[in-house]
């Protein structure tokens, strides 16, 4: 339906503050949203990361900050290590690595380590958004956001 | 290893008895950096515990040559430019020989003399060897205050001779000029920056990019001298031995503290100089990785690895190549086979707040077959040259969100046809391709997990 909430709580799961009216009005730098819905002719899109297996974002990057878990799969970005470079956006088939300008590093889904379910897919109120646990290279890997296209009302 | 031993090895006629005593490294790379680490960790893949060594003349663990400007700004120490967890070279088992460089290669016998004067055999060698600065043959280059810029060594340098309130000319208005004055800049440092072209970046970005870079740079009162370059560097009045400035091709004379050289790297390959190793500019490497001699590979600025844009083999000495070349070649010495699927110059910047994206042939109006879509808006600058409908080159300044969709087009020699129109809309994105397309573009990663690992398919 494109409520746009994923983006909202997205930027909240990353906010200093968790706070959502302190997140959006008082925070600076502003917490940024790694998931952003496309909207399109009536379709939406909601895109984030893939946490591809043969990640470019991670062979690309100059300095070793853009790293895959080995365990989990996910595909995370390390902050001391970044400087910025914007090599990753560049190379990302699905554009979903953004600039953080405030901190001047890249921001990018980390599937909100730390939480059981990533904020996007337990604050989606059509389950549009699910997370699923993907072993298809003998390897769990959690990826979000799997019912995009069902999501669009297509 | 024996001294006695040691010096036996060096004699010619006892190559087979040096052969029998050195240590024999399944794997062998030249090179500690960004070829070299994805070459090892494509080996670690595939084969967990064949002996595999990682040399290196510089004493580091491998660290973010790109950093360096960081470093020289005072915003970085090394422990936050190591490219891995310093467990790395334990955790994969990869003996790591820094400080010692490889001084020859026997390419008949497979060794590797190191220059401390130990001896590697090894069964597959890579030559992971990297890029050297170029600097021109110039009356007074031997001068105190003469630099390059591509290590740490280099930064410890600069950043010692170098301090605030001081001039310093950069010869070069590359990437890596850019990156060394925009450090300077930081530390307080007058900078002026001498391009031979009539712009900066002018490998890298079309004119209007260039032009948007350099009112980035002018902004930091970095001064800018384009169409020059060194003529001579001449000595301070009061000490000889020392930079006191650069006379230009034009005759002027710009008084500084100090000098450095950032006009390029050539490709490292002293050591298949002579050697069967067939070498153009650089190494000669197939779609594998492979060099002309058997097990023998080469990645990195030191080897001319496909591009997919020109359709040739060629030097494009950028970091995200070399990993996928390094791991293209770790994976076929490990037994796995794996095809490059090539690459293209590509450059990301961010100067002064000022982001900017580039790849493929960004500079070709003059090219009637070429088609050009292009938009600018404030601060921003959208441009994308498409070859018979299909995506050849793109520049990206201000707004660089989701360029990497249009590079993943570009890569996969996709038709835009049907969608050049929304290509340089500033909310580009999967959603405004059609409808089919869309769907193959978004199922790129699952086609990858259902199908091989590695890069090449």
């Amino acid at each position: 339906m494109g409520c746009g909430l994923c983006e909202v709580y997205c930027a909240l799961a990353h906010s200093t503050s968790q706070d959502l009216i302190k997140a959006f009005k008082r925070e600076r730098p502003r917490p940024v949203a790694r998931i952003r819905v496309e909207r399109v002719d009536g379709l939406f899109l909601p895109m984030q990361c893939r946490h591809c297996p043969d990640s470019p974002c991670v062979n690309a990057c100059l300095t070793g900050a853009m790293y895959k878990d080995p365990d989990s799969g996910a595909v995370t970005v390390d902050p001391y290590k970044c400087s910025g470079c914007w090599t990753c956006i560049l190379v990302c088939p699905y554009g979903v690595i953004t600039r953080d300008i405030g901190t001047g590093i890249v921001a990018k889904c980390d599937l909100c380590q730390g939480r059981d379910v990533p904020a996007c897919v337990a604050n989606c109120p059509n389950e549009a958004l699910v997370c699923i646990e993907d072993g298809a290279d003998g390897q769990p890997l959690p990826l979000a956001a799997a019912a995009q296209e069902r999501a669009g009302g297509h | 290893m024996a001294t006695r031993k040691r010096r036996e090895l060096r004699q010619p006629s006892s190559v087979s008895t040096a052969k029998a005593i050195a240590p024999e490294m399944e794997y062998l790379i030249i090179g500690n950096s960004a070829g070299g680490i994805a070459a090892a960790e494509a080996i670690r893949e595939v084969d967990k515990n064949g002996r595999l060594a990682i040399v290196s003349e510089e004493p580091y663990f491998a660290y973010s040559r790109p950093l360096i400007s960081e470093y020289l700004a005072g915003e970085r120490s090394l422990d936050t430019m190591l490219l891995r967890p310093v467990d790395f070279y334990e955790r994969n088992k990869i003996e790591a020989l820094l400080g010692t460089g490889a001084a020859r290669v026997d390419f008949s016998h497979r060794l590797v003399e190191l220059e401390d004067g130990r001896t590697l055999a090894w069964r597959k060698l890579l030559l992971a060897t990297g890029g050297v600065p170029i600097v021109p043959k110039l009356k007074g280059g031997h001068r105190e205050g003469v630099f390059t810029f591509t290590n740490l060594e280099d930064a410890d340098k600069i950043g010692r001779a170098v301090n605030k309130g001081h001039r310093v000319v950069v010869i070069g208005g590359g990437l890596i000029g850019i990156s060394l004055a925009q450090a300077l800049v930081q530390r307080g440092v007058a900078v002026v920056m001498v391009e031979l072209m009539d712009r900066v970046l002018a490998t890298a970005l079309d004119a209007e990019a260039s032009w948007l870079v350099e009112l980035a740079l002018r902004r930091e009162r970095i001064e800018l001298i384009l169409g020059q370059t060194a003529k001579e560097i001449v000595a301070r009045p009061e000490d000889d031995r020392r930079v006191g400035g650069v006379v230009l091709q034009d005759g002027r004379t710009i008084p500084c503290d100090g000098v450095v050289f950032a006009i390029g790297v050539a490709p490292r390959t002293e050591l298949v100089t002579g050697s069967p190793v067939t070498l153009n500019r650089g190494i000669v490497v197939s779609r594998r990785m492979a060099t002309s001699q058997r097990d023998v590979y080469a990645c990195g600025d030191a080897a001319e690895a496909y591009d997919f844009i020109h359709k040739t083999n060629r030097l494009i000495p950028v970091w995200p190549n070399a990993v996928a070349g390094g791991r293209v070649a770790g994976f076929n010495m490990a037994g796995r086979r794996v095809s490059y699927e090539g690459s293209t110059g590509m450059n990301s910047l961010n100067c002064f707040g000022l982001s900017t994206v580039a790849a493929g042939l960004v500079d070709f109006e003059d090219d009637p077959t070429c088609e050009v879509l292009a938009a600018s808006g404030t601060g921003t600058y959208r441009k994308i040259v498409l070859k018979n409908n299909r995506i050849v080159g793109m520049v990206f300044v201000g707004d660089i969100e989701r360029s990497g969709i249009v590079f993943g087009l570009m890569k996969d020699r996709v038709n835009v046809r049907r969608c050049k129109d929304v290509l340089i809309s500033p909310d580009f994105g999967l959603g405004a391709l059609p409808d089919d397309l869309r769907r193959k573009r978004l199922s790129l990663a699952n086609s990858q997990r259902g199908g091989a690992n590695g890069n090449g398919r």
